[in-house]
């Protein structure tokens, strides 16, 4: 079983973290969809920095539920179990912390940063 | 809740009789070593000696690998209660009754532990904060005659027994949580018992750090362990991790239970908790049910625990 969820977890965080990377450092917009994806009770990737204006969806891969919840109340998703998914919008410039209420130890932080 | 007396109903019938005996704790393995001590510890002291069940995580609504039908398990695990020759007082359910809060998850949990034919106490599991309003669920469930988030205690043949709640407003980072209010009123809840009350605490996430990392402890339990230091015999029942892990310290002896539904990994082996999977004819083998032996006298309270297969 883990194995299985050892290849397929990193590799998908991988892909999450450069194309949400690319979107902040070039100039044109990224088209590959900002994805964080939650598995084996971690977020990948753990920090996301992306542009003002993007758009971020998680994804739960976890045989077990999941929420993201901003520290700043800003945003909050109801419960994922396994495939559910929450998208936010970030307008503002600034720095999001946020775990997961049913496993406070999951936590992770989207910087959004101005143009 | 009609099947289910009210709490302060069965606190008075219960009633109260052990202040001021010796009392201590720790743990047991053999069942029959428990039955001796409990006919030996009865003859001196003529008081019958009584037994209670913890049942764990019965995460009713999980259908996932290695278990299809959390429900079927659980019911297992309520026909092994029903055709046990000594009947326990009561049934404690240490929590994450459904897997996601939803109505007819908890009315399927409810009907299948109906057929148990005991009184149950509860206390929620993380799983059973996910309804919309965080909890109002399980309280408007499972709340009557409770304090706070849910919290309570109740004394049965002596002996003194609290339902803590750390599911709730966790904070980020954090592990399991009591939070302040609860804690003074376990303070308060304490102070009127003498220190030779055994206590047995129950609540869902672990009260020791098993696994830091994995958020498998209890962040403010040392206050409430100091609490509890004066003691002569206290026994805290967790469930949360999906196996059994004790540990005794001091006058405490902690005990986690085997859920009904699915194993996790030991502690930190393997990149995360969750279901772990089993194959089919080991699955039974993993998931378990316990039961608590009280025995007036010098001996431990005795925790047997035993599995599905």
């Amino acid at each position: 079983m883990f194995q299985t969820l050892i290849r397929r977890i990193p590799s998908a965080a991988a892909a999450a973290l450069a194309a949400v990377t690319l979107g902040a450092a070039a100039p044109a917009p990224s088209v590959t969809p900002n994805i964080i994806t939650i598995g084996n009770f971690t977020f990948g990737p753990e920090v996301a920095t992306v542009p003002v204006g993007t758009t971020l969806t998680w994804v739960n891969g976890d045989d077990i539920p999941h929420t993201v919840v901003a520290i700043d109340k800003s945003f909050r998703s109801p419960v994922m179990d396994t495939d559910g998914r929450f998208s936010f919008t970030f307008t503002k410039a600034g720095t999001y912390e946020y775990f997961c209420s049913i496993h406070p130890h999951m936590t992770g932080k989207v910087v959004v940063q101005a143009p | 809740m009609q099947d289910r007396p009210h709490r302060r109903r069965f606190i008075e019938c219960m009633g109260w009789a052990g202040t001021g005996l010796l009392w201590t704790a720790g743990g047991g393995v053999m069942s029959s070593i428990t039955l001796d001590r409990a006919a030996a510890a009865a003859k001196k002291t003529g008081v019958k000696p009584f037994s209670f069940l913890q049942v764990s995580d019965s995460h009713i609504g999980f259908t996932k690998d290695p278990n299809p039908d959390a429900r079927a398990t659980f019911r297992e695990a309520v026909a092994k209660i029903r055709a046990m020759p000594d009947k326990p007082d009561f049934i404690i359910h240490t929590g994450d009754i459904t897997q996601l809060s939803k109505p007819q998850e908890f009315d399927d949990a409810d009907q299948i532990l109906k057929e148990a034919g005991l009184t149950v106490f509860h206390v929620p599991g993380e799983h059973d904060m996910l309804d919309e309003g965080g909890g109002k669920a399980y309280l408007d469930r499972y709340g009557a005659g409770t304090l706070g988030d849910g919290w309570y205690s109740f004394d049965h043949n002596g002996v003194h027994f609290v339902g803590l709640i750390n599911v709730k407003a966790l904070k980020a980072g954090g592990m399991g949580s009591f939070g302040q209010p609860q804690l003074d009123w376990l303070k308060a809840d304490l102070a009127g018992h003498s220190a030779s009350t055994p206590i047995v605490v129950f609540t869902h996430v672990p009260m020791w750090t098993i696994y830091e990392k994995w958020g498998w402890g209890t962040d403010d339990a040392t206050q409430a362990l100091s609490m509890l230091a004066r003691f002569g015999s206290v026994t805290v029942l967790n469930g949360h991790i999906h196996q059994v892990i004790q540990k005794v310290e001091g006058n405490v002896a902690f005990h986690t239970a085997r859920s009904t539904a699915f194993p996790q990994p030991a502690p930190g082996q393997g990149p995360a908790p969750g279901p772990m999977k089993a194959p089919a004819g080991d699955l039974h083998a993993a998931l378990g049910v316990r039961t608590v032996s009280v025995v007036r006298g010098t001996g431990p309270l005795a925790v047997v625990d035993a599995t599905l297969g």
